[in-house]
């Protein structure tokens, strides 16, 4: 096949995949909202209470459908992904088109790996729609066609910085929304007990727990990838720093996980304040992202936009 | 009254102890760690003199008093600015103050045998007894040292603990900070980094006037410059034919080491750099030179060379300055090239390709005074026109002549530049170094898990039980190999 075929596939393959994010979206969904049981009236009134109870073997079905297609999905957005690196020969993150359909991969892989630990099915819903908005905007607003690579990009730094940075991101996103879910919850076990649907979700200890272990399992690879672009950075800038907007985000988002590091391990934070500095740590990294990849000046414009 | 109550007196020592203590505190730091995250903001929002010196100029004709306020707190300058290295430097006192204790306690525990088995095992977790056997102390020695646990036998009881790696490892990490902060010193103190710009056939002579800006480290000097010699010899630029962006970029030079060495033929590319000792040289921009010769009345030459134009969008439509002070009146010529020459409605001349396939040089004739002796650093790109009177508008294609009221000029060719930036850093490698351990540190501390493990026989029976320092899992699994172990299942 010619580059531009390769091309093609790749855009089909992708729009593919999120027709099936979608399809796991509205299982996930459905299986979220039709757990919770409504018991006949009559029989089983507790005073004027009528007891909702969380029954998830009626939905079973759906959950597994919803998997399912979580797992065929990320299998088409594979195909998309590495047949766009096909048609430009060399590796699918030179543009932010690319970097956000390579880091959508991640984050669903991310995902998906971590189910074979953890039931973290109840996550689907946030997990398939949070990867659908992000294909859905590159794809509308990011595309740019396949070319080949900028000279400064023509490096095997690329792959070893870009992919250990793609990584990573998946990863903190998924403690980030691990940490929104504790905090959600956790605001709402104050209130009283945890609505029904509620229910079936881990223990706050758990999430609390969860969201840790992602970030010091992930934080030595986002250091690695810091000091390989620094590696990069002193060969193709001849300075291995230089305060370059996205190099000061990097720096930021790697000193604010240490600070997190530090406050769960030394300080013994746990549960909402810790919860609130990882969602901290995190979003500087989605801003890094967003802001410095589409209005940022600097030597990392390689957005395309 | 004669029992008054003694305050104790502070003294100096007791106040610097107090606060050398607030300073170690693990809570200072996590406080001084996020400060330092919040204080590196501005610097990516705010255009910064190292970084974008045009943009300051730019801020500070748009927003002049605000520009002002920021220049009073150095937010053009955020991250050389008192008070971003007031944030790290504290950081790292505090960092030394907390690592260099830790460090020789943990030098002391590594050589030390873990703690006595403690007298009630029950008490503690992952708890388990069952009826002797007899040889479970031997085996549960084995299967320790087996598992290089560290192990602090007595009469009828063994401790062991395993997992000393982590505090070396965080020990380590933290060390490494400081190698790489020392190593960002040494670059500092004898670094030298410059940049020169070289039009093809040029060549360029590593002494500090060659250079078109430099800076020395604060202990180095012009002597240190080694004494290299780069001869341009061709520049190759390929782009892509829709999109118009750059594909490759290949320099081919001739260079000599020292004087009297033999001139060695090289290829410089944007990722891979020309290596002289501890001195490497980048290629970092490129764009035109037009080659121009400028006669008086009477046919003097009083300007030949080429002339670098300054890029301004992806097809290399460029602008330049060609002065000629050596005349009476002085001249110049306010120009733009274009490599691709078209002609828009609405814009003028543009460029549509950046690669030479209709170039054309576009310029206004001016004469008067150029200004060049007022002693204020001008552009190369641009002239002072404030003083001068255009005389008329042209164009030319290689090889093309004009003759005008003051004599002739000539545009003979046009030939690509390359801006080599030349950069010696002896202090990377201690960086280098630091942040390769800084990794395995970080590996060792977060992946390794300590944990102790105790065994007594006694009274006929046998008492095992564990403990997993900061949390760890995994301890369980592995009391439930040492226990199967032990029983023989």
């Amino acid at each position: 096949m010619s580059s531009q075929d390769w091309a093609y596939f790749s855009n089909y393959a992708i729009y593919s995949a999120m027709a099936l994010f979608t399809l796991a979206f509205f299982g996930h969904a459905y299986e979220t909202a039709w757990a919770v049981r409504t018991p006949n009236a009559a029989s089983e009134t507790e005073g004027n209470l009528v007891t909702k109870t969380f029954d998830s073997s009626r939905t079973q079905k759906a959950m597994r459908i919803a998997t399912a297609m979580m797992i065929l999905g990320f299998i088409f957005l594979l195909a998309g992904v590495v047949t766009r690196g096909l048609s430009a020969s060399r590796v699918p993150w030179g543009n932010m088109y690319e970097f956000s359909i390579t880091g959508a991969l991640a984050f669903t892989g991310a995902y998906l790996f971590a189910l074979r630990k953890y039931d973290l099915r109840w996550l689907g819903v946030l997990v398939s729609i949070s990867a659908l908005l992000t294909l859905g905007t590159a794809i509308t607003l990011l595309y740019v066609p396949s070319a080949p690579l900028v000279p400064a990009l023509k490096s095997t730094w690329l792959v070893i910085h870009v992919s250990a940075a793609i990584i990573s991101g998946g990863v903190f996103l998924l403690a980030n929304v691990i940490a929104a879910a504790y905090l959600y919850l956790d605001n709402m076990e104050t209130k009283g007990p945890r609505k029904v649907w509620a229910q079936r979700l881990p223990e706050l200890e758990v999430l609390d727990q969860l969201s840790y272990r992602l970030v010091a399992f992930v934080f030595p690879l986002w250091t690695f990838s810091v000091i390989a672009g620094a590696i990069w950075a002193e060969s193709a800038w001849g300075r291995y720093w230089g305060w370059d907007p996205k190099e000061t985000w990097a720096f930021i988002t790697w000193v604010a996980y240490a600070a997190y590091l530090h406050a769960r391990v030394t300080v013994g934070w746990r549960g909402r304040r810790a919860a609130w500095l990882c969602l901290i740590a995190g979003s500087t990294f989605l801003f890094n992202y967003v802001y410095v990849n589409v209005w940022g000046t600097g030597k990392h414009t390689y957005s395309g936009l | 009254m004669s029992n008054e109550t003694q305050l104790p007196e502070i003294g100096a020592i007791a106040l610097v102890r107090y606060f050398w203590r607030q300073l170690t505190s693990m809570r200072t730091a996590l406080v001084l760690l996020l400060l330092l995250a919040l204080a590196a903001i501005p610097g990516s929002l705010i255009p910064q003199n190292a970084q974008n010196p045009m943009a300051v100029t730019d801020y500070f004709e748009e927003h002049r008093t605000l520009a002002i306020w920021f220049e009073r707190f150095s937010l053009f300058d955020v991250y050389s600015s008192p008070w971003f290295s007031a944030i790290y430097i504290l950081l790292f006192i505090s960092l030394i103050g907390c690592v260099l204790p830790r460090s020789f306690e943990h030098l002391q525990a590594s050589r030390a045998l873990p703690p006595k088995t403690p007298k009630n095992l029950a008490r503690m977790e992952h708890f388990q007894s069952w009826p002797a056997n007899g040889d479970e102390m031997e085996i549960a020695k084995s299967w320790l040292k087996a598992k290089r646990f560290r192990v602090l036998e007595s009469e009828e009881s063994i401790a062991a603990e395993k997992g000393y790696l982590r505090e070396t490892g965080n020990l380590f990490f933290h060390i490494s900070l400081i190698l790489i902060l020392v190593g960002v010193l040494i670059g500092g103190l004898f670094g030298v980094r410059g940049s020169a710009i070289l039009s093809q056939g040029e060549r360029f002579v590593n002494n500090a006037t060659s250079y078109d800006t430099i800076s020395f480290g604060q202990i180095t000097s012009e002597n240190s410059l080694p004494p290299f010699t780069i001869k341009v010899d061709k520049f190759v630029a390929k782009y892509n034919t829709l999109t118009s962006a750059p594909e490759d970029y290949t320099l081919y030079v001739t260079t000599v080491a020292e004087p009297g060495a033999t001139p060695k033929q090289q290829v410089v590319k944007v990722n891979s750099p020309l290596t002289f000792g501890s001195t490497r040289v980048y290629l970092q921009a490129n764009g035109y030179s037009p080659i121009v010769t400028v006669q008086d009345k009477i046919g003097n030459v009083t300007f030949q060379g080429p002339v670098p134009f300054l890029p301004q969008d992806a097809n290399l439509r460029s602008i330049g300055a060609i002065k000629v002070p050596d005349g009476d009146p002085q001249l110049g010529f306010v120009s733009s090239f274009v490599p691709t020459y078209e002609r828009t409605s609405d814009q003028g001349a543009i460029s549509v390709f950046p690669e030479l396939l209709d170039p054309k040089l576009l310029f206004s004739i001016w004469q008067g005074d150029l200004g060049l002796d007022t002693g204020v650093p001008q552009s190369v790109y641009r002239i002072d026109t404030s003083n001068m009177k255009q005389i008329m508008l042209d164009s030319l294609k290689p090889g093309e002549f004009l003759k005008f009221s003051e004599g002739t000029i000539t545009f003979e060719d046009v030939v690509p530049w390359v801006n080599l930036q030349i950069v010696s850093d002896p202090g990377k490698s201690y960086s280098l170094i630091g942040g390769i351990v800084a990794i395995l540190g970080l590996l060792a501390s977060l992946f390794t898990r300590r944990r102790r493990i105790w065994i007594r026989v006694s009274a006929g029976e046998v008492q095992v039980a564990g403990l997993a320092k900061n949390g760890a899992p995994g301890l369980e699994i592995e009391m439930s190999e040492f226990v199967a172990k032990l029983r023989g299942i």
